[in-house]
Order: structure tokens, then C-alpha cells, then sequence
């Protein structure tokens, strides 16, 4: 019954507003749309408690979590850093059904408004959907925030990396609609709305103005997918109207893929934004232009909060040995700072992290060094 | 380099895919026919001792690139004659390019062999549909080739490259089918089936086992479009229990996207449905120097069209006298060896290599300074010579 009361209305609005002037108002039906240019998009909520500090939630993970979290607790103390940290498990139950993740967990959350998450292990089996999409949707958390940066001391075929991809976290090729019309065919489908586009451009464009690059580049493959990564597109020529300092233009899918590879560097000085699969496939490619998961951080941006995390596996096979490298987990950190404001935190130990990774003294085994993850965290502390 | 490893691809290929293929799940007849049918052994006929081939030279350094081509094969005095289509996907007000497209695909069936260019798609323009996109679906040339190797004596980042991207050309996410649900939310449909999932496998396990190769890689995303994605690598799986000799494992895109900037030598021969084929074939081009030195070529069962192996049109450089003209020159000489002219083939492929390898004329693309022009010249040169 509220179902289709609800349905009703704003489909009389839609008609009717079809015809107005406005081009650009949303359906209503979908809530809560920006639609000014100043009001920024996922802002922290969060405010320092009673002793001047911030919580943030902590969620640990798996396997080799518990060390790399470890680390990030004592560069954050040796730092100063005004956080206090409040651990949770995540560990999915099953209620009714399906797969969720503890109250208290989605509470601290809530309740903070920023988590910092080690790798979690997927249960292998059915039924589980993977514990990353939970949260995502759990939080909606609608966009993936991954900068790429060459680490200096571990040496690629690529020097002078510095992306930074944006993608949509929601929608798209992901969103999970998939059916099989006979046997044998199936059609999955990719959805693409203005509502979540918008969202995720305008983040964009506001992500840009932070990190002081003046450009943004859509990348689409609007010439096959007129309709769907079309609309991406021309909500994208909307909401860069808005920001009339940074400069904005689009590039094919197979042009960005054949660019990068062949040569990074013109990414260097901007903003990367597009939809969901194709986020996915060139943030990872990028990792493999620096070295791999190991060194790339990850955020996870909502409009109620925000999830930092670090993107690799939770290695059971080294875990309890201190060989771990905690860099991903390290920088997913300071980019949670630089998400809070804390940003004169976030650039001392994130120069303390690269010259200790420069130096090439301290490094841990998957960069060909020797030092444990203690050892490794120890010489940071001291680069402070 | 190429010219070895494709040498008679084309067509052993066909012959290659198994008559009696074991996955027949499902009751339907028409799907057993596409894949478990033995195709004919095409062989375009000669007429007057020449082939009849048409060409298609595509916009942007189309046109450039083709003359290249034509040059080439007359010094080589290679039997061939040309049927000329200029399709283009310009708006230029000409209206009947749709006709040109219908005689084009006339001319594919006809002739059954093609080459050529890429067409532009214009963005903005609705309902105006992708002709490269038309004409393999149209046709049916459902498997894409494209061979990434390192070329001798050009640098790039990686060494020892030597892989094969086969792609599914005719479904996936390029169905074109899209709608508007209501303002501001549209769909796109992928399609994912059976038939033609099993029918690219098995053409990727034949095309492995007639070119020496050790492994095929299946790329998809099935841990998250686990229906769809989740259909073409168990088909792929099964396909693979009929080829034992051949080493089978699969791969996530986003891990393999990696894997390739990270560890390419690692890859041999790879399959996957459309788009990831895009993406991978653009790295791969990325990888060994390119666009303009990548050939590839477009498999269906009566019709073969060959054409660079990574797709851009290049109107930025039209008419400049810039253009690398070696992936279609490249993607010529794989024709060549379809039609058994093993000889021409290999003496314009390998002309093509020295050319490149001794490095005093290349092109603008490859570091050098030569225009298309002059390093077409030092390929005719270089064949006199050999």
C-alpha cells in the first residue's frame, strides 16, 4: 500500500515537470539531489569529543589486519594525531537469511561518521554477498576515491605516477540486476542514472579544488553506450558549469587505457572520474603501473560517512610474522585525514612514510627488503 | 616476428573447431549449430588469377594508410584486386551512407574477405549506431584477434611480450540495446549467451593449439556480474575439459588489467566477451608501441575482415602524412597468409620489421620523424632489396 502511494506521486510530478523550465530538475522521488554548487558533497560531520580528539572506527580485518593496524596505532600516537580509536568486528552474521553485519558495528560508525578498515576475507560460499559491497551499500557509500603515486625506492617500468581515479560505487555495471531470459542467455544490466552521476561528478570537481588540480577528465564509451554513459556524460558537461575554475573534458575509454599505459605522466595534473566498471579496471591498472595493491590507498566516500581502506588481501599465509607491509593501510589513513581536516597530520607522516620507502633501508619483504612490519613502523616514528 | 606466429591461422582456425564439442547443455538445436557445426573451409575464389578483396580505408588516416597498403602490394605484384567501399561514419551531409554501408556488407558476403579501416562514431548523433559495430554484427565476425608482441629493436617499458587478446565481437555490452526507464535513469542491457560464449572458446583453444601456444586465459568479472560473467567462464570451462593438451586458467579483469602493466610476459593467449577486450587490447597496445603498429583481424565463419588490431580512428592526424601505416600493412600481410600467399605475406611483413629495426625511418608515433610517405618508400625499398 505505502509502496504505491509513494510510487504515484512523484510520477504525476515527473510528467508534470516535464514540460517546465528546468531542465535539470531531478525526479523527485530520488532523494536528497545537490543541486548548488557551493554546498559541498560528503563533508565530515564528525566533531572532537570531550578530550579533543576524534573517534574513528577501527575495523581491523583479517589475517594480517591486526599487525598492519597495529603499525597505524602507533605512527597515529607517536604522531599526536588528535584520533582515538575504537575497534570493531565485522565479522558477517546471518539474519533472516542474508548476510549483515553486526549493529554495533554499523552504529560506531554512524556514530563517528569515518572508519579506517584493514582486508577483510570474503566467506567463500553461498549466499554471501562480498563483505565490501555490504558496506557499500550498507553506508552507500557512492564513490571510490583511489590516487596512485610512484613510490620513490621501489622501481617500476613507470616513473612519476600520480593519478587519481574517482569512480561511481553504486550503480552501473554493479548493480547487481542480472536475470537469465532462457537458458543459456543472460542479460545483466547497467544502470545509469543523473541522480548518482551527479553526485559522484560533483565530488569530483570539489575533490579537484581540494588537491589544487584544475582538471577534470570524464572517460565514458559513449559511442557504444549512447544512452546510458551518454547520460554520464552530459550530466557531467552540466555540473562542470558549476565550476568554471577547473577545466573539464572527456576521453574514450580505449584512449585512456592506450595513454596511460603508454605514458602516465599528462595524468599527473588531473582528476580522473567515470563510472563503475571501468573505475575498477583502470584504479587497479593503475596500482600495476607503481608496484601493486601494497602501496595504494583507497577511500570509500558517503554522504553520512566515509570508510578508508587499504584495497589487498588479507594474506592468511604470513599472517602473525610481521613481513607484512602496512603502507596501503598507512596512506589509506592519511587520506581519512586529509577527509577530516587534519591536514598538517596527514603531510608529516606521509613524508615521513615516503622517505623511509626513498631511503630503501626499512623495507619489508614484498619490496625486497628485510625489516618487519614493527621495524618498518619504528623507522617511521623516527622520520617524524 | 607476427608473420610467424599467425602464419596459417586463418585457415587452420576454422578447420581447427571441433565437430563434436561436448558442452550441448540445453536442449535448444540452434544452439548446437552455432558452435558444433563444422564451418566451411572458406576459400575466396580467384577470378582472372586475382582475389577480389574489399577495401574499406575507414576515416581519419584511413585513407593515408590504405594507400600505403595498395602501393605495397603492387610493387609485390600480389594478386589482388581491390573493390573500394568509402563508408564513412563522418557527418558530412551525405545521406547515403547508409547505402554505402548495405553496399560494403554486399561486398563482404560477396567477396567473403576484407580489409579495412576504422570507422568514426560520432557521439552526439542518436540513433546513429557504431558501423564498425554494424558491420560485425551484420556479418557475424564474431572473433577478434589482435597479437601484442614487442617488435625488434623498438624499445618500450616491457620486454618479451608476445600475447593474443581474442575477443567476443558480436554481443555483450555493445548489444545496443539501451532505454530510458523514466527521466534521468537509463539501462543498458549486456547479453551473455551460451552459444556464442562457447563458440569464442572454442575458436580461442583451436587458435591456441594451431599456433603452438601453451595457455589461454579466460577474462571476465563473475564475481560480480555472476550470472552473466559467471555463464561465459563455465562455458569456457567446459570447453576446456575437450582440449586437455592446452593449460586453462581464468582471471579477473581488474587483476589481469594490473597484471598486464605490472607482468605481461606472463599471458598467452586470453578471451574474453567485448568490452574487456577493448580495454585489454588498448593496454596491450599501450604496452608494444601502440596503435599504429598493432595488427589484428575480425574471424567469423564465412567472412574474414582484417583490421588494426586496436581501434582508433585518428582524425586528430587526417591528412598530416603522420600516420603509422605498419598495423594495417600488418593486418594486409595476415590476410595474405588467410588467402595462402604465404610468400608475399612474409616478404612484406618482414620487410616491415627491418624497416623498424634499423630505425631511420619511422614514424612520428614510433619517435621518429618520417612521414607515411617516406616510411612506405623504405618498405619498398626494403623489399627490392629482399
Amino acid at each position: 500500500m505505502l509502496a504505491c502511494r509513494s510510487f504515484a506521486a512523484p510520477a504525476r510530478q515527473c510528467l508534470r515537470r516535464a514540460n517546465g523550465p528546468s531542465r535539470w530538475a531531478p525526479a523527485p522521488a530520488l532523494a536528497q539531489v545537490i543541486t548548488s554548487a557551493d554546498e559541498k558533497v560528503a563533508k565530515f560531520k564528525g566533531t572532537k569529543g570531550n578530550d579533543g580528539k576524534y573517534t574513528v572506527t577501527f575495523i581491523e580485518g583479517d589475517g594480517i589486519g591486526p599487525e598492519i593496524a597495529q603499525s597505524v596505532k602507533d605512527i597515529y600516537s607517536a604522531a599526536n594525531v588528535p584520533i582515538k580509536w575504537e575497534s570493531v568486528d565485522v565479522t558477517p552474521r546471518l539474519k533472516d537469511g542474508k548476510t549483515v553485519i553486526p549493529d554495533e558495528a554499523i552504529d560506531s560508525v554512524m556514530k563517528n561518521y569515518v572508519a579506517l578498515k584493514g582486508p577483510l576475507a570474503t566467506p567463500i560460499g553461498k549466499g554471501h554477498v562480498s563483505l565490501n559491497l555490504t558496506l557499500r551499500r550498507t553506508f552507500n557509500l557512492f564513490a571510490n576515491l583511489r590516487p596512485c603515486r610512484s613510490v620513490e625506492g621501489y622501481k617500476t617500468p613507470y616513473d612519476n605516477v600520480d593519478t587519481v581515479l574517482i569512480r561511481e560505487n553504486t550503480e552501473g555495471e554493479y548493480s547487481g540486476i542480472e536475470h537469465v531470459v532462457v537458458n543459456g542467455v543472460v542479460q545483466s544490466i547497467k544502470l545509469i542514472t543523473r541522480e548518482a552521476s551527479e553526485r559522484v561528478l560533483r565530488f569530483a570537481f570539489q575533490h579537484a579544488q581540494s588537491i589544487g588540480r584544475t582538471k577534470v577528465r570524464a572517460v565514458h564509451k559513449a559511442t557504444i553506450m549512447k544512452m546510458s554513459d551518454g547520460l554520464f556524460l552530459s550530466t557531467a558537461r552540466e555540473v562542470a558549469k558549476d565550476y568554471p575554475d577547473i577545466e573539464f573534458d572527456a576521453e574514450l575509454l580505449d584512449n585512456t587505457c592506450l595513454k596511460m599505459v603508454t605514458d602516465p605522466v599528462p595524468y599527473n595534473d588531473k582528476v580522473l572520474v567515470m563510472p563503475n566498471l571501468y573505475g575498477d579496471i583502470l584504479s587497479d591498472m593503475c596500482a600495476g603501473l607503481i608496484g601493486g595493491l601494497g602501496l595504494t590507498p583507497s577511500g570509500n566516500i558517503g554522504d553520512e560517512c566515509s570508510i578508508f581502506e587499504a584495497v589487498h588481501g588479507s594474506a592468511p599465509d604470513i599472517a602473525g610474522k610481521q613481513l607484512a607491509n602496512p603502507t596501503a593501510l598507512l596512506l589509506s589513513s592519511i587520506m581519512m585525514l586529509q577527509h577530516m581536516g587534519l591536514n598538517q597530520h596527514a603531510t608529516k607522516i606521509q613524508n615521513a612514510i615516503f622517505k623511509v620507502l626513498a631511503e630503501g633501508k626499512t623495507l619489508t619483504g614484498d619490496l625486497k627488503g628485510k625489516a618487519k612490519t614493527y621495524e618498518y613502523a619504528d623507522a617511521i616514528i623516527k622520520a617524524l | 616476428m607476427l608473420s610467424r606466429t599467425s602464419q596459417k591461422t586463418a585457415q587452420t582456425l576454422l578447420r581447427g573447431a571441433r565437430p563434436a564439442a561436448r558442452c550441448t547443455a540445453g536442449p535448444s538445436v540452434a544452439t548446437r549449430s552455432l558452435a558444433t557445426h563444422t564451418p566451411d573451409i572458406f576459400k575466396p575464389t580467384k577470378f582472372g588469377g586475382k582475389y577480389t578483396v574489399t577495401l574499406i580505408p575507414g576515416d581519419g588516416i584511413g585513407a593515408e594508410v590504405s594507400e600505403a597498403v595498395k602501393e605495397i602490394f603492387k610493387a609485390d605484384n600480389v594478386p589482388v584486386e581491390w573493390e573500394t567501399v568509402n563508408v564513412s561514419g563522418v557527418e558530412s551531409g551525405n545521406m547515403n551512407s547508409e547505402e554505402l554501408m548495405r553496399e560494403a556488407i554486399t561486398s563482404l558476403k560477396r567477396n567473403k574477405i576484407g580489409l579495412k579501416g576504422i570507422l568514426h562514431t560520432p557521439i552526439e548523433r542518436s540513433g546513429h549506431q557504431s558501423f564498425n559495430v554494424a558491420l560485425r554484427q551484420e556479418l557475424d565476425i564474431y572473433a577478434s584477434i589482435v597479437l601484442i608482441k614487442n617488435i625488434p629493436g623498438y624499445l618500450t617499458r616491457h620486454k618479451d611480450i608476445d600475447l593474443c587478446i581474442i575477443r567476443e565481437n558480436t554481443e555483450g555490452e555493445y548489444s545496443g540495446l539501451e532505454h530510458q526507464s523514466v527521466p534521468g535513469v537509463v539501462e543498458s542491457l549486456k547479453i551473455i549467451t551460451r552459444a556464442k560464449s562457447e563458440r569464442i572458446a572454442h575458436f580461442a583453444m583451436a587458435f591456441a593449439l594451431a599456433n603452438n601456444r601453451q595457455k589461454v586465459t579466460c577474462i571476465h568479472k563473475a564475481n560480480i556480474m555472476k550470472l552473466a560473467d559467471g555463464l561465459f567462464r563455465n562455458t569456457f570451462k567446459k570447453v576446456a575439459e575437450d582440449y586437455p593438451t592446452l593449460d586453462t586458467e581464468d582471471m579477473i579483469v581488474d587483476n589481469a588489467s594490473m597484471q598486464c602493466v605490472s607482468r605481461p610476459q606472463q599471458f598467452d593467449v586470453m578471451v574474453m566477451p567485448n568490452l574487456y577486450g577493448g580495454i585489454l587490447s588498448n593496454i596491450g597496445a599501450g604496452l608494444v608501441g601502440g596503435p599504429g603498429v598493432v595488427p589484428g583481424c575480425n574471424m567469423g565463419r564465412d567472412v574474414a575482415v582484417f583490421e588494426p588490431g586496436c581501434r582508433h580512428v585518428g582524425l586528430d592526424i587526417k591528412g598530416k602524412d603522420q600516420a603509422n601505416p605498419s598495423a594495417l600493412v600488418l593486418s594486409a600481410a595476415m590476410m595474405l597468409r588467410h588467402l595462402g600467399l604465404d610468400d608475399h605475406a612474409d616478404r612484406i611483413a618482414q620487410s616491415i620489421y627491418k624497416v623498424i629495426e634499423d630505425g631511420k625511418y619511422r614514424t612520428r608515433d614510433m619517435g621518429g620523424n618520417s612521414t607515411t610517405h617516406e616510411f612506405t618508400r623504405a618498405i619498398l625499398n626494403q623489399m627490392e632489396k629482399a
